[in-house]
């Protein structure tokens, strides 16, 4: 067979990758141990990280990508994509996640940002992102960037569902609101959310987000996952939700059955008995300003 | 005609489209359902498991008890594509990295898969092939890839790759380590509706 040559990190290989995981659930795991419960439950990725998204918002300070080394063994565990954080706009941190061989950088708000005015320019590399957003423009800007997949932000570590349902309901409605738009009426919405017209005519034809878009932070329960997954997501990050669970094995099946059952409540009823009690989690409401993870990032 | 997708996790509109695309200039109809739960498989004429994890897959085939379903409609000769993780979910064998996992494989097509064969998804690719099959050059896309390093006398071996094969068949079965789906060349389904029709 005479063989061309193998073009790397297109746009279709970034977003392919993406639509391979659809209707599936990401789990965050700091340990070996955890990847391979979570591979085990039937997660189709893991996100490697130091400390979950409840205990970085606990121990306050810092939070930065995490150790190469716990990545590398979480790596070496399980067979699912392994996916990491990145600092918004610390292009080096992605650098080396992208160096160690991660299957997707997700550029994140959990973490403390590096750069208060710009994300990393992901066109450029060869591993795809995931990144956080709350409304259309959010999202459109950071496709534009070169995202390949886009993660509601909601409010990570709370346990709290309520900003996700907020954020993948306003991106929805803003969706829906484009529709019959003529196009100087899709350039004005354009310069009102500060994304690029071809982005908002993409968006308006196609009447969904043009990469994948999945739900983030807040996901709890197996009843949760399925109500953002009745509110459209294409599929769910779980990241407190599990490991701080009473019992995590229990939470991480139901949780993946809850996805691919999300729409019979006899099956739901049936998955929720008898799994443990969910991670404690705080009210949004009660968070002070400062402490809102979600509004990093522009 | 009844053409089910296996729809618990993967790239499942993607192949409805295709499917849409390829009857529409074959100027041919079939109903096409998307498959969750058990039940569906039996009443189907012809079915694609898709691209998407296969480990993730594999575990709810049985959880869900699909997968008794597909061997048997494997047993009555009805046409059957897998792309990617459905090419893994198609075979007898796995490698180490399979085996690691516990990973259910659907044991109806004589081969032995390497989970990850041509790489992680920053080696993953796209690229043009001479693919014999479907006689002119393809653009075919690579994603976290699975090969075939073993086949047994009944696969006819359709296309290699650096020694591995991406593209095969044994009977009505079509197992492919791409994803035809992911573009608009329909040519793919087209072979496979020709099992069908």
């Amino acid at each position: 067979m005479e063989l061309e040559k193998l073009r790397h990190g297109t746009e279709l290989i970034k977003r392919g990758f993406a639509k391979m995981q659809k209707g599936g659930v990401i789990m965050d795991v700091t340990t070996p141990e955890q990847a391979r419960i979570a591979e085990e439950a039937g997660a189709v990725a893991v996100m490697a990280l130091q400390a979950v998204p409840a205990d970085i918002r606990k121990a306050g300070g810092v939070a930065r990508m995490a150790d190469p080394q716990i990545i590398a063994d979480i790596i070496d565990t399980v067979t699912i994509p392994v996916m990491a954080k990145a600092r918004i706009g610390h292009f080096v941190e992605a650098e080396i996640l992208q160096a160690l061989g991660v299957d997707m950088v997700d550029e994140s708000e959990v973490l403390t940002p590096a750069d208060h005015k710009y994300h990393i320019e992901k066109t450029d590399f060869t591993v795809p992102f995931v990144c956080g957003a709350r409304n259309l423009g959010e999202a459109l800007r950071r496709m534009n960037e070169g995202a390949a997949m886009i993660r509601t932000k909601g409010e990570a570590g709370t346990g709290d569902v309520s900003e996700a349902v907020k954020h993948m309901k306003q991106i929805q409605g803003e969706i829906r609101a484009l529709k019959g738009m003529t196009r100087e009426e899709m350039v004005r919405i354009a310069r009102e959310i500060e994304a690029p017209f071809e982005l908002v005519l993409e968006t308006a034809q196609m009447q969904r987000l043009p990469v994948v878009n999945f739900a983030a932070g807040g996901v709890a329960t197996p009843a949760d996952a399925a109500l953002m997954m009745r509110l459209g997501a294409d599929g769910v990050f779980v990241g407190s939700g599990i490991f701080k669970a009473e019992i995590p094995e229990k939470m991480a099946i139901a949780i993946v059955e809850a996805v691919n059952n999300y729409d019979n409540p006899e099956v739901l009823a049936k998955i929720s008995k008898g799994i443990g009690a969910g991670m404690k989690g705080i009210s949004v409401d009660t968070i002070p300003q400062d402490q809102v993870l979600q509004t990093r990032g522009w | 005609m009844l053409i089910g997708v296996i729809a618990i996790q993967g790239d499942v509109s993607e192949h409805v489209d295709a499917l849409i695309r390829a009857l529409e200039e074959r100027g041919q109809s079939a109903d096409i359902v998307t498959i969750k739960h058990k039940g569906i498989v039996p009443g189907c004429d012809a079915l694609i498991l898709p691209g998407g994890e296969s480990t993730t897959l594999g575990r709810l085939l049985i959880r869900e008890g699909i997968a008794d379903e597909i061997r048997q409609l494997h047993l009555s000769g009805k046409p059957i594509m897998g792309t990617c993780a459905g090419l893994i979910l198609l075979a007898k064998e796995g490698d180490e990295q399979v085996k690691k996992t516990h990973q259910h494989l659907l044991g109806i097509m004589d081969t032995t898969v390497n989970r990850n064969a041509f790489g992680r998804q920053r080696e993953s690719f796209e690229t043009e092939l001479e693919l014999p099959f479907l006689n002119s050059p393809y653009t075919a896309v690579f994603i976290r890839a699975p090969g075939i390093v073993g086949c047994g006398k009944d696969v006819t071996v359709l296309a290699k790759m650096d020694g591995k094969v991406i593209a095969a068949e044994q009977g009505n079965i079509l197992a492919l380590a791409f994803h035809p789906e992911l573009t608009f060349d329909t040519r793919v389904h087209q072979y496979f509706l020709n099992k069908l029709f």
